[in-house]
């Protein structure tokens, strides 16, 4: 018999994957997840009591910036970044330079990941070469070298005759398209959300329209297609409601929204704070409440960090020439935790949004604590406070830097290995 | 023999199975002639046949020729670069043109779908669809089952992939319905782009890969990626990852059946979507699928022309 290399001890073990919720003890073997139960087994032990238990966090959306930009990351340090925010398994955005277009390009990330990454690493591609939404990127052969979805996030694809090609191409290698929905005629380069703030503070705005037009779209082009279909970071309630309708027709789309959407309306740019700048904007409390009620009702599927790393150089700027996103993997749990303190989600459904719902979405198999899984697993715990003021990300870029959150990740395993702990 | 009961041929969706069949078993009695030494009988001696190809194509046109002439028909060729439509002709102006000089069949391949059937309503000629737009080429089809018999006895029970272009391609249209008319399973493989919507309608079972469409198939049948396409148009990013994942390679040929025979319409491009060591080899029977044009087009110019079984 095998010898447990790792046990967590007396922790309530929740797997939204099965439907499992006790106190109990978890146990790892040669990196996976052997038992969950009470042992006596001597081996490391991590004394859970207090805690909760979980598959580690899926992230769908991040930004490492490696290749070409890693003055603002690199996959080693967004990497430990998001093992510091609980997450085991993050896919990485195509919008690096050069882009992530080709096979050469995946098959370079997935080596850095492999050598320099502490957490699983699955690059997404390009829907199009350079990412200009002129021809089709070469997803087969990225397909192959490991991508998991294709997407030009950080813009959308304009031309509707590309789209349709590309779900109807991507649908041939069973990929998911990931679109960045975002009519840019109707955004006319707007820096935050149009409405009552943008008015006042004289910013130029793009009205939510802009998302929601794109989406409504891309759903037709789904009904002509049969293609696997996600929106990144909704932000809207008439997205919400345009999804709602897709999923009741029965098409096969899927949605994220992001925890900054979740908490923070446009009221933030007040002041001109650039770390409130980010794509979609933030919108308006009626967008969130219904960006909630998506949630409770499994219109959204999954919450996704979208973590976009800037240096102060892209940041400490005019708000118009500031570059758009924040930093979200430290934050994401905490953030979210104030979705069970206002009754929107259980325990068990936010968890089920942080782990197994994302990971079907690119069809990850990952998110679940399932005997024989890699003993990708995260210890949280609910109560401790933490000002967020360190981070292992290279870049700072966030409008909750500063401020104490209440949620912590105590512990983050991925195939055995701690690679996180709270006390470091 | 039954009187063949159209007076045209527009498509292989107007006939019957037995209409199918009757077509073949004459093609093989005229292949005959061929193999002689003098290789023309006087059939249609008297008859006059304008292939009217508005649309480039030397195999078509030349196997029309060549049907005609060995049946002793006389044979007037008209393609587009010196027809009237370039100078402004209407279509419906050229064909009765054409009428007024009383020939019995007229052959034409059009760049506009339906094309054959706007003539046809306005001539007393036969008219014999030679190709039109990306609709029907249905003598490509019927080609492509004489040739099928031949090698495999029979195109009932058959399993026969077609993979490539098939939304631009009348061949894989006609194909379809003739091979589903004579009783065979017939599956398509292409990249999404490429596979028209409700193309399953026809009767054909439609694989996203091409693997599995080829894996124990008795005929494969690879279409040709048409010259403006070849830079992909939007349609798939390269010829490199087109011919990857949707050529037939010697890595893709490992899926084949031992005894499955490869075809192809031709003109082809080798190394894209067909290795030249598949297309000249033993599996290959394209050049017989040439041999067999011939065979049909004096088939149905007997049948719609008129001649005289006597001779």
């Amino acid at each position: 018999m095998a010898f447990p290399t790792l046990v967590l001890r007396g922790g309530r073990v929740i797997d939204p994957s099965r439907k499992l919720d006790e106190i109990s003890d978890l146990v790892i073997v040669d990196g996976k997840i052997a038992s969950i139960g009470a042992t006596k087994a001597t081996a490391e032990v991590i004394d859970c009591s207090g805690k909760i238990v979980a598959p580690g966090f899926v992230d769908l959306h991040v930004h490492l910036r490696e290749p070409g930009h890693e003055y603002k990351e690199d996959i080693a340090s967004g990497a430990r970044a998001a093992a510091a925010g609980g997450f085991t398994t993050i896919c990485c955005m195509p919008n690096t330079e050069p882009p992530n277009d080709n096979r050469a390009v995946t098959e370079l990330i997935v080596r850095r990941a492999r050598e320099a990454a502490c957490v699983n690493v699955r690059p997404v591609g390009a829907i199009s070469k350079g990412l200009k939404g002129e021809s089709l990127a070469e997803m087969g052969e990225m397909k192959d070298a490991g991508i998991v979805a294709v997407s030009d996030d950080g813009k959308p694809v304009m031309n509707g005759a590309l789209m349709r090609r590309a779900l109807e191409y991507a649908r041939t290698f069973g990929l998911p398209v990931v679109q960045h929905a975002e009519d840019l005629d109707l955004a006319q380069g707007g820096l935050m959300n149009e409405g009552a703030v943008s008015t006042r503070i004289g910013l130029r705005g793009q009205p939510s329209a802009a998302e929601s037009t794109m989406v409504a779209r891309d759903l037709e082009l789904v009904a002509l297609t049969g293609a696997r279909y996600h929106v990144a970071h909704i932000s809207t309630a008439a997205s919400v409601r345009l999804l709602r309708e897709a999923k009741a027709r029965k098409l096969p789309v899927t949605c994220e929204v992001t925890p900054h959407h979740l908490t923070l309306t446009d009221a933030a740019c007040a002041h001109y704070d650039t770390h409130a700048k980010c794509a979609p904007p933030l919108r308006t409390t009626d967008d969130i409440a219904a960006l909630k009620a998506g949630l409770a009702d499994g219109t959204i599927d999954c919450i996704a960090t979208d973590h976009a790393p800037h240096s102060s150089q892209d940041k400490a700027v005019e708000f118009a020439e500031a570059s758009f996103g924040m930093i979200g993997l430290e934050t994401a749990f905490a953030l979210c935790l104030r979705l069970l303190d206002e009754g929107v989600l259980s325990l068990s459904a936010l968890l089920g949004k942080l782990t197994y719902a994302p990971a079907r979405v690119f069809e990850l198999g990952a998110g679940t604590l399932a005997i024989g899984a890699p003993a990708d697993v995260v210890v949280l715990d609910l109560t401790q406070e933490r000002t967020f003021s360190r981070s292992h990300s290279k870049s700072r870029n966030s409008p909750f830097w500063g401020q104490t959150l209440r949620g912590a990740v105590a512990y983050t395993v991925v195939g055995g290995n701690i690679v996180h702990r709270e006390s470091e | 023999m039954t009187p063949f009961a159209h007076r045209h041929l527009l498509g292989i969706a107007d006939l019957s199975a037995n209409e199918i069949v009757q077509i073949l078993d004459l093609s093989d009695t005229f292949l005959e002639i061929s193999e002689r030494a003098i290789k023309k009988v006087p059939t249609l001696r008297g008859k006059t046949v304008i292939n009217l190809f508005l649309e480039a194509s030397t195999r078509t046109r030349t196997s029309f020729e060549i049907a005609a002439k060995r049946l002793s028909a006389d044979a007037v060729n008209i393609s587009g670069s010196t027809s009237s439509t370039t100078k402004g002709e209407t279509l419906l102006d050229t064909a009765r043109n054409l009428q007024a000089m009383r020939p019995d069949v007229i052959v034409l391949r059009h760049t506009a779908s339906g094309a054959p059937h706007f003539i046809a309503a306005h001539v007393d000629a036969a008219v014999i669809n030679a190709g039109d737009g990306t609709h029907e080429h249905p003598t490509q089809a019927l080609l492509d089952c004489a040739t099928i018999r031949k090698h495999k006895g029979r195109v009932d029970g058959l399993t026969i992939a077609i993979c490539g272009d098939i939304a631009h391609s009348r061949v894989a249209r006609s194909d379809v319905l003739a091979l589903g008319k004579l009783g065979a399973k017939v599956r398509l493989a292409a990249p999404r782009t490429m596979l028209p919507i409700g193309i399953e309608t026809l009767g054909a079972e439609v694989y996203d890969r091409m693997e599995p469409a080829i894996e124990g198939a008795d005929v494969v049948m690879m279409l040709r990626i048409q010259k403006e396409r070849l830079d992909g148009a939007g349609l798939f990013p390269n010829t490199r990852e087109y011919s990857r994942y949707f050529g037939l390679g010697l890595r893709m040929a490992t899926h084949l059946k031992p005894d499955a025979i490869l075809m192809h319409p031709g003109p082809i491009n080798r190394g894209i979507e067909l290795d030249p060591a598949l297309a000249d080899g033993t599996r290959s029977v394209i050049l017989d699928q040439v041999t067999h044009g011939v065979g049909v087009r004096m088939a149905l110019l007997y049948l719609l022309a008129g001649g005289s079984a006597e001779n």
